[in-house]
């Protein structure tokens, strides 16, 4: 999903360069003053003493050169002339050497502590967003923004700034110095500047619109590669390798037109402004060549230009590694800036108090909620169609000891119920509570602290059984671990585990088998004994036997909290005080189990699905058989 | 859980700031192979590499060309400036048709240059770009076809590492060592030049060389030391970054930003401080070289310039010499980074290879077939034994028949190894013993298309694509119509939550489909299936996450759908499962019971205790 839409990013990309984005990092780099301070200051220095170092070699060819010529100046005083030239060559190369050191040292030193506060408060920001963005953005893109993007921010300040300020003290030191010494080869000398200025320019934009299709055709490709991986199964289970390739390989291919074309126009730019070095370079060897000659300027002179010249050339063919570090930064900066910046939409309200040992009175008065509301930062403006709400004026208490249940076909709303509690979502109309405070005017932490919502298909780590189960609480001990396994019915298989505990689970716990997956999110949720607990149709995968023995294991865990299990086995709620029947987000039946199937409804009707041994439940067998 | 005593409702770590979560990390914990950095040059990874290298030998020799002509025209141009010092110029007897004669050499020397110019760098960053996506597309495709068991080890965002960054350090690789040629060129021409203008001060200008060399020498090392440090910890940042953004939901409802934040720091910390380190190294050798340059430029002013003044050489030369040291470092400086690189790039393709040398366990043999039309729709198991790990079978001594046209059912606790029987029908893996076979043919016998064909899945986790619903529903059958998508949709009781969508079929699903509830996905996952028109259907607790009022509605389409297919189901809800013709017990990996719900309630095994189980907490009512 790309988190900005096609239209807005196209008219942005036409803007060209932004420079309010490199402003900004600029800014930050400023931050760290002393070492730009430094950085700033060795690079003129590192300049100047560049600037000085043809003088000095033309100077000592028209030392060499000079006594041909002139026999009145003593040999001796000529030699010790050219020392002198060659310790003060020794002593520039030195101060350049090391001022040059200091500015690389330096300007990388910036950038890697930009690129380390801009980490850290990206890697901030994405645990603040709230769900319904996360919702919206892949995973693949934040991942390229943490990456590549911040990699692209961080050379701004070493390849671009210090490398702009190198320029222009060379170019402008220089051309004091070429005019001062010959206005007319100098201006020749400096002639490709000009051209190489308007080359870059060009070349700049067309490199940074190129950047940004191959940005994100790669991006598509790297979506297409890890949704494939991750969806393994599927593709072998549909034999879709001839597809996926098939896809793989049109994205793959449009993105390689792309980069050949970029590559092309990278090509072009940086050798033609090296073709205008060469043709300034020409006419200075013409031009300076005639007026040594004619007796104007010394040969001494024309090699400090042409020497000048060769120490212009890197950086000004660097002029094009420039542009793309400008168009790069521009580009990597922006969309960084464009995540930093959001406000996610569910944060601390001001003045909000953390919730005090809480005794878990759950109530929800009233509750609508749709998901198409508007989520973190600016209005995402694309108002999708008339869609209905998920949820609409639902209302139920449940308090300590007590136990909700809640049944309904899929979609009907019962997972968002369970998201609204810890604040996963806010609710669009009516107020939730708890203990009586509204849940938006008490601190995120402490509310998602006192619940713990156990969901279906639960996230587990690519870590140690153990850190799994000690997700919420990382402080707890072995014991309490243990229980918490017990409890869940996995600790028999845990510890038949060849390293017990200390096992790793795959990615998403792959090595385990659905029930056991199921069975370890439980654990982990009722490890950090929350007040509110919500078990999200969290045993669809369990054996009705072991399903029983977590209940029963439970019951004196739930005894004493706020319990909601959504489930659609109906054995799991039997016990439940209260059961609520969702349909497309309304409650249409509630009451305990005895009284739900006295009323005859859709309830009853569920149950006698569920019991009914053999009567008007038919399998796919049996039809089989009738026909 | 007993002794229930109420502890600290805050989260724990806000009570107890400070001091280390004993049990917190973040990033993945799966110890590997950190790559070392190898040899600069593996013979077996240049060899392979070439592979892919040879199909743009023709590019390749043009951009090879290209370098040595660019790199003999740069020589060329201080040579061409002597020339005119010492002739044109020469004092006193200066001559302007010459000059101009030569400063027309130069306008065509640089315009060679200027041509190789365009000519190698087009090239090389021509068959860069190939090569890079032709290693990925190479890697890509051996995936599609390695063993799962291979895949479920391998988290996925080690892959994306290995199809992303490995194969740019190849790229990166090929484009330096094209140019390292040049390098090479350019410092053998400048030392040919040198010695040929003048010996003595050729080799006293030379004389800084080794100097240079030395000091690389000691600096190499420990600088190659300091980025594989950096590297490492970037990697390891990277990690933890990518675990924050998949596991962003289980974070925050767990509260561990805090605790995780405070170890990103220290990672990010620690990535910071060793890319520092690195970038002291990469800058402690420009004092170096820029000294050893204005040493060299000395001994030319000193030595050269008092040759000169004794007549002893050319001005021109001298003037020659200066030009030359001033770029003389620049190709050493850069082969010896090419060092680096080289070495960089034979650990990555050594990962590369890595993967690409992953053995296809479960490969399709040269003689698999097709099923016939008319083979009959049978599954078998004889004898299978099957696990993950050796030594530790999941699956022991499995055999059991599936008629054509039959419903078989296979119930038994969790991780007692139903849905591994599953993943052999479609030969995920191959079994330790036994056979499986499909239609009377091992599975391993038959083409991996006519597996896909003739059955379709439900897996029990349901993954879907991002991309509109219609578009996953007809995953497979990517020609399926309009008309059949909705008609598989409202089989499974789809079609109504779809259309409500506010797109409806052209609805975009989020990545992995969280837009839409899990039952739903599960339903979206069985039309997918159902849409494959397969003669066998594999369900895998499909229905997992749905009431049994849906279940059902899904039931009695099915029954229409399942006419003449054959069918294998998992599930947990008796009432699911005691419809079929046949039902399978598994315990512990062992088929422990199998017959129809009747006889089975009537043997009293493990299937009557479940099933008991199932409806103990309504008798009591
Ligand atoms: N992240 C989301 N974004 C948009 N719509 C959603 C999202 N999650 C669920 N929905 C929609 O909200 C409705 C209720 O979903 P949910 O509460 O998950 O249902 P269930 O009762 O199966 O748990 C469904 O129609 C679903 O498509
Ligand atoms: N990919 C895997 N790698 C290693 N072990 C696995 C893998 N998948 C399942 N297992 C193990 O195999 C056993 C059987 O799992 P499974 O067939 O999924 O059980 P079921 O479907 O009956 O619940 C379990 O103990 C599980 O931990
Ligand atoms: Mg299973």
């Amino acid at each position: 999903m790309p988190l900005v839409p096609a239209s807005a990013r196209a008219t942005r990309d036409a803007v060209g360069f932004d420079a309010r984005t490199l402003l900004r990092i600029t800014a930050m780099a400023f931050t760290h003053r002393w070492r730009m301070a430094l950085a700033i200051v060795s690079t003129v220095i590192a300049g100047l003493a560049q600037i000085v170092i043809p003088g000095l070699i033309g100077q000592a060819v028209d030392h060499a050169q000079g006594l041909l010529g002139d026999a009145a100046v003593a040999t001796a005083q000529v030699r010790a002339a050219l020392w002198q030239t060659a310790w003060l060559l020794v002593a520039a190369a030195a101060v350049r050497g090391v001022s040059t050191m200091t500015q690389n040292y330096q300007g990388e030193a910036v950038g890697h502590l930009i690129a380390h506060e801009m980490r850290l408060a990206y890697y901030r920001k994405l645990q603040r967003l709230s769900f319904s963005w996360h919702d919206r953005v892949h995973t693949g893109e934040l991942m390229t923004r943490g990456i590549l993007d911040i990699e692209g921010t961080r050379l701004w300040v070493h390849t671009g700034i210090l490398r702009m300020v190198l320029l222009l003290v060379l170019i402008g030191g220089g051309s004091a110095y070429l005019v001062d010494v010959d206005p007319v080869v100098g201006a020749l000398a400096l002639a490709f500047v000009p051209f190489v200025g308007v080359g870059a320019t060009v070349a700049r934009l067309k490199l940074r619109r190129l950047w940004f299709a191959l940005q994100e055709e790669l991006g598509v490709l790297t979506r297409v590669m890890e949704e494939n991986l991750g969806g393994i199964r599927v593709v072998r289970a549909f034999a879709a390798q001839g597809f996926e390739m098939a896809r793989f390989d049109v994205i793959s291919r449009r993105a390689l037109g792309i980069a050949h074309r970029r590559i092309a126009v990278f090509v072009k730019s940086t050798t033609t402004m090296t073709y205008a070095f060469f043709l300034s370079m020409t006419l200075v060897l013409w031009v300076g060549g005639e007026r040594v000659i004619a007796g104007h300027i010394t040969v001494g002179e024309l090699t400090a230009i042409l020497a000048f010249m060769t120490i212009l050339q890197q950086p000004v063919r660097q002029i094009a590694w420039m542009v793309n570090s400008i168009a790069r930064a521009s580009t990597c900066g922006g969309r960084l800036f464009e995540i930093l910046d959001l406000e996610p939409a569910i944060r601390d309200a001001p003045g909000a108090r953390p919730l005090e040992a809480p005794v878990g009175v759950l109530r929800f008065e009233n509750v609508s909620f749709s998901y198409h509301a508007p989520a973190d930062g600016p209005p995402a403006g694309t108002a999708d169609a008339e869609v209905p709400a998920t949820l609409a004026g639902v209302s139920f208490e449940v308090g300590p000891g007590k136990v909700l249940g809640i049944v309904g076909p899929p979609g009907s709303g019962k997972s968002t119920i369970a998201h609204l509690i810890p604040r996963f979502y806010d609710v669009t109309a009516g107020t939730i509570t708890i203990d009586g405070t509204d849940i938006r005017e008490v601190t995120l932490d402490s509310l998602r602290a006192a619940v713990s919502v156990i969901q279906q298909d639960a996230f587990l780590f690519s870590s140690a059984i153990e850190a799994n189960v000690a997700y919420a609480d990382p402080w707890a001990d072995r014991s309490a671990i243990r229980q918490a396994t017990e409890t869940a019915q996995l600790h028999q298989y845990v510890s038949q585990l060849p390293d017990g505990y200390g096992t790793l689970v795959g990615e998403r716990g792959v090595s385990l088998s659905g029930g056991q997956r199921q069975r370890l999110a439980i654990a982990r949720g009722i490890l950090p004994q929350s007040r509110v607990i919500v078990f999200d149709d969290s045993m669809a995968a369990v054996d009705a036997g072991t399903e029983r023995r977590i209940r029963e294991e439970l019951a004196e865990f739930t005894g004493s909290r706020a319990t909601i299990i959504i489930a659609h086995r109906l054995s799991s709620l039997r016990h439940a005080d209260e059961i609520l029947f969702l349909e497309a987000g309304r409650v249409v039946e509630r009451g305990d189990h005895a009284a739900l199937i006295a009323s005859g409804g859709r309830y009853a009707e569920l149950h006698a699905l569920q019991t009914d041994p053999l009567g008007h439940t038919v399998g796919p067998g049996t039809q089989e058989r009738e026909s | 859980m007993s002794g229930d005593a109420p502890r600290q409702p805050l989260p724990p770590h806000l009570g107890r700031r400070g001091r280390r979560a004993p049990l917190a990390v973040v990033g993945s914990q799966v110890s590997y192979e950190e790559e070392m950095f190898g040899a600069a040059f593996d013979g077996v990874v240049v060899r392979r590499f070439w592979g892919f290298v040879r199909p743009y030998r023709r590019l390749l020799a043009v951009a090879v060309v290209g370098v040595v002509i660019f790199t003999l025209t740069q020589v060329m141009v201080p040579l061409l400036v002597r020339y005119a010092v010492d002739h044109a110029m020469a004092e006193g007897s200066g001559e302007v048709a010459l000059l101009r004669a030569i400063a027309l050499g130069f306008l065509a020397v640089v315009s060679v240059n200027y041509a190789s110019n365009i000519t190698q760098e087009l090239m090389v960053g021509r068959i860069a770009g190939h090569l890079l996506f032709d290693l990925r597309r190479a890697m890509y495709r051996h995936l599609q076809d390695v063993s799962l068991g291979f895949m479920d080890k391998t988290e996925v965002g080690r892959l994306m590492s290995r199809l992303q960054g490995d194969v740019s350090a190849l790229q990166e690789f090929l484009e330096t060592s094209i140019f390292a040629i040049g390098d090479f060129v350019l410092l053998l021409g400048i030392v040919t030049v040198l010695l040929t203008l003048d010996v003595r001060l050729g080799l006293l200008t030379l004389a800084v060389v080794p100097a240079l060399l030395l000091v690389r020498l000691v600096w190499l090392p420990r600088a190659r030391a300091a980025f594989l440090r950096a590297r490492e910890t970037s990697s390891a940042v990277n990690g933890a970054l990518a675990e924050n953004v998949h596991g962003v939901r289980a974070i925050q409802e767990m509260v561990r930003e805090p605790v995780n934040y405070t170890l990103f720091e220290d990672k990010a910390g620690e990535n910071l401080r060793s890319h520092m380190v690195a970038s002291r190294y990469s800058n402690a050798m420009v004092p170096v070289v820029e000294l050893l340059t204005g040493a060299a430029m000395a001994v030319v002013v000193v030595v050269g310039g008092s040759m000169v003044l004794d007549d002893a050489l050319p001005l021109g030369v001298m003037v020659a010499f200066l030009f030359y040291v001033q770029r003389f470092f620049d190709p050493i400086r850069s082969l010896t980074l090419q060092y680096s690189i080289m070495q960089r790039a034979m650990a990555s393709g050594q990962r590369i290879f890595e993967v690409l040398d992953v053995p296809v366990d479960v490969r399709e043999r040269d003689s698999a077939q097709d099923l016939a039309p008319d083979a009959g729709a049978s599954i078998e198991f004889r004898d299978v034994t099957f696990g993950y790990e050796p030594g530790r079978p999941v699956l022991e001594r499995v055999s059991f028949r599936v008629e054509p046209g039959e419903t078989v059912a296979l119930v038994g606790p969790t991780g007692s190894g139903k849905t591994s029987t599953m993943a052999l029908v479609k030969r995920f893996y191959d079994v330790w013993e036994g056979q499986v076979l499909v239609g009377g043919h091992d599975v391993r016998e038959l083409t991996r298309r006519t597996l896909g064909r003739n059955i379709a899945m439900v897996l029990q986790e349901p993954f879907l694509f991002s991309g509109t619903i219609a578009d996953n529903i007809r995953y497979q059958k990517t020609e399926a119509s309009q008309a059949e998508v909705e008609a598989a949709a409202r089989a499974v009781g789809a079609h109504d939550f779809i259309m409500r969508l506010p797109h409806g079929y052209d609805t975009e699903l989020d990545q992995r489909g969280t837009n839409i509830s899990l039952g739903q996905r599960q339903l979206v996952s069985f039309a997918r299936a159902l849409v494959a028109d397969a003669p066998i259907l594999v369900l895998d607790e499909a229905t997992a996450n749905v009431d049994s009022y849906t279940e059902r509605q899904i039931q009695r389409a099915l029954a229409r759908l399942l006419e003449g297919r054959t069918a294998m189901v998992i599930a947990h809800r008796l009432a699911t499962v005691r419809g079929a013709d046949r039902i399978l017990v598994l315990q512990d990996g062992k088929l422990i019971e199998r017959g129809n719900h009747d006889e089975l309630v009537a043997h009293g095994g493990l299937y009557a205790r479940l099933y008991r189980l199932n409806h103990a907490s309504f008798d009591d009512l």
